[in-house]
């Protein structure tokens, strides 16, 4: 009997048999390959958009240094006078591992483009004395003339902020435009770039700290203060910090870390990937079905053909894998293409952010594995079904 | 000669209430070469006969030999292989499939022999001109006449030279001329050395072939050969 053993299918016999639904029924094979490829492209349009974001913080944290703390005096019922000590920053520069200070006083002050201003249309913008240490401390940079030093700080001289700029109308620096600042001109030496760290101070007119005690009457009292640390030793100063600041009530003082904002940003939007990558499973999981049902009716519609398989001598195991190769490709089909239009959205997103483009390898195979894995769990029911018909009720059917 | 079918005592019931005598005690021998006709009136058992000589479906009690093997003694997969190598079915309604070429659907005939598509498609060039159909190698099944489609069939069928030839009312959707032609056709491969059985109602064919097998209420009425 060794001329009946089983003849063994070529693979390349296999995808012949397995294309035969797609050759005669294209459309339907595009639209049930479309409900997998949706799910897929969600699931790797989430993830490296989500991973290219992470990575875009990482490197803005990276730049920016997570070393940074702010001090300021507590504010509210119970917390004292909302001011800290004079001396306060000078106390934070002996703390050892603190590498530069820079106090900020606000001062009791408002800015207006021009003196015909009414008072109190300030725009929001702020008037603070700060020290020249402020922009390196904040990593900030400079987007047009330049940054306070040692004889602009003695001077009615004032940079402004990304924001400030905006409002008091000051494109570009000049060198002789001014500003009306506490009742007097100020001339305007730089605008800032956005300080990510410290976005309140965008709005602000920053003047030197002795020109805010000279033209200003300003006290010189700190309202925070802004600590480049050594990384190594961030929570051991945030633990001395209060009572360095302010020895006789060091709950007045508060500290915090303005990294931890923006990493706490992140985590809610990891929050908002997880719903989206549930919305893509159960995109998927929806193809998943679509395809089974595809499957089911395909098998229907073939019973002639599957009798006619069973009479060239095609076994029942050879018409299952038929069937199930077919809903295998149709996956493999969404599976591919899912993956090609995540990677798409994920890359014209990022560059609209101007992120880079990030894809996690894992997301890329993980489609491929998800979708094929339901190919193979949507052709089961209906490939049994395909083998289990007898040929001869296959063949009586039509 | 020697014998390609021989079918002894085959009954097959169905069981149904009440069960469905199909075929009570069939006995007859098919010689290699043999050109024969069964005939008989719808209800007669002639299906059931058709799908247990193609082994597409086992006798309830009775002998079933084709081509040396004895079908009870075979697997389900070990029949699929004897019908992959050894038996042709012509169908009434054609079956081919309509994405492809004619070319295809006969090499189709030889896809679960284990033999490559090259050798495959040369075979089925061959078989295709054999049945008249050589200039129409590239056109899909949906571009074909009834008729046409129904030499692609016969092709698809003899394509592998099997030990015999099943066809199931091969006339049957076709009119009454080119009908004619598929008759010749089996003619000429009768001739050429195929043995065929063909199953049909309509007593005018029956009468044109050698060997006539009457069928009636699933049992041989007369089996009678043409003077």
């Amino acid at each position: 009997m060794d001329e009946l053993q089983r003849t063994r299918m070529s693979v390349a016999d296999v995808f012949r048999t397995a294309t035969v639904g797609a050759r005669t029924r294209p459309m339907r094979i595009v639209l049930s390959a479309l409900g997998v490829a949706i799910g897929i492209a969600a699931m790797v349009g989430v993830l490296g958009l989500s991973e290219s974001s992470k990575s875009d913080l990482l490197a803005t944290l990276d730049r920016l240094g997570t070393n940074l703390l702010t001090v300021q005096a507590g504010t509210g019922i119970g917390l004292g006078s909302g001011e800290l000590p004079e001396t306060a920053d000078d106390m934070v520069a002996r703390i050892g591992p603190v590498e530069t200070t820079a106090a900020i006083s606000e001062v009791d002050a408002s800015v207006y483009r021009t003196d015909f201003i009414p008072t109190g249309q300030t725009g929001g913008v702020t008037v603070q004395a700060v020290g020249l240490e402020l922009l390196d401390v904040l990593a900030g940079e400079v987007a047009d003339g330049r940054w306070l030093n040692e004889a602009t700080a003695e001077y009615p001289t004032t940079v402004l902020g990304s924001v400030a700029a905006q409002r008091l109308g000051v494109s570009e620096v000049t060198g002789t435009q001014q500003v009306w600042l506490g009742e007097q001109w100020f001339t305007v030496v730089g605008v800032l770039e956005t300080f990510e760290l410290a976005p309140d101070l965008d709005r602000a007119a920053m003047v030197g700290t002795s020109a805010a005690e000279t033209f200003l009457d300003n006290d010189g009292v700190p309202s925070r203060i802004l600590v480049r640390v050594d990384p190594a030793f961030i929570d051991e100063v945030i633990n001395v910090m209060p009572a360095t600041v302010n020895p006789e009530n060091p709950e007045e003082v508060e500290v915090d870390r303005p990294s931890d904002a923006l990493e706490a940003r992140e985590a809610a939007d990891d929050t908002l990937t997880a719903l989206f990558l549930g919305l893509g499973a159960v995109a998927l999981l929806v193809g998943g079905v679509g395809i089974a049902n595809v499957m089911v009716i395909s098998v229907l519609e073939r019973r002639s053909e599957i009798g006619l398989r069973r009479a060239l001598g095609a076994t029942r195991r050879q018409v299952a894998t038929q069937f199930l190769g077919e809903s295998l490709l149709l996956a493999a089909l969404g599976g591919v293409s899912g993956v090609l239009l995540g990677v798409l959205v994920t890359t014209v997103y990022a560059q609209i952010r101007g992120w880079s483009a990030l894809i996690p390898t894992l997301a890329i195979v993980g489609g491929v594995a998800a979708a094929l894995i339901i190919g193979i769990i949507a052709g089961v029911y209906p490939a049994t079904r395909a083998a289990r018909l007898s040929p001869t009720e296959a063949l009586r059917s039509s | 000669m020697t014998s390609v079918l021989s079918v002894t005592e085959v009954t097959k019931t169905y069981p149904m209430t009440p069960p469905v005598h199909a075929l009570r005690g069939v006995t007859f021998n098919i010689k290699q070469g043999e050109l024969v006709a069964v005939v008989g009136p719808s209800g007669s058992g002639k299906s059931t006969l058709l799908h247990v000589m193609g082994t597409l479906d086992r006798p309830s009690t009775g002998d079933v030999e084709v081509a040396g093997y004895r079908v009870s003694d075979l697997t389900d997969a070990e029949l699929s292989t004897l019908r992959a190598h050894h038996i042709g079915f012509v169908f009434q309604q054609f079956h081919l499939l309509n994405g492809y070429t004619a070319l295809d659907n006969v090499a189709d005939g030889m896809l679960y022999t284990g033999t490559s598509l090259e050798g495959r498609r040369s075979l089925a060039r061959t078989a295709l001109e054999r049945v008249g159909l050589g200039h129409r190698f590239d056109h899909v099944a949906t571009e074909l006449s009834g008729g046409e489609k129904q030499r692609v069939a016969i092709a698809r069928a003899v394509v592998g030279s099997p030990s015999l030839v099943l066809a199931d009312e091969p006339t049957g959707n076709l009119d009454s001329k080119t009908g004619a032609d598929i008759v010749r056709l089996v003619e000429e491969l009768h001739e050429f050395g195929s043995t065929i059985v063909v199953i049909t109602h309509d007593l005018a064919i029956a009468e044109q072939f050698p060997r006539i097998v009457r069928l009636r209420d699933g049992m041989i009425e007369s089996d009678s050969k043409a003077a």
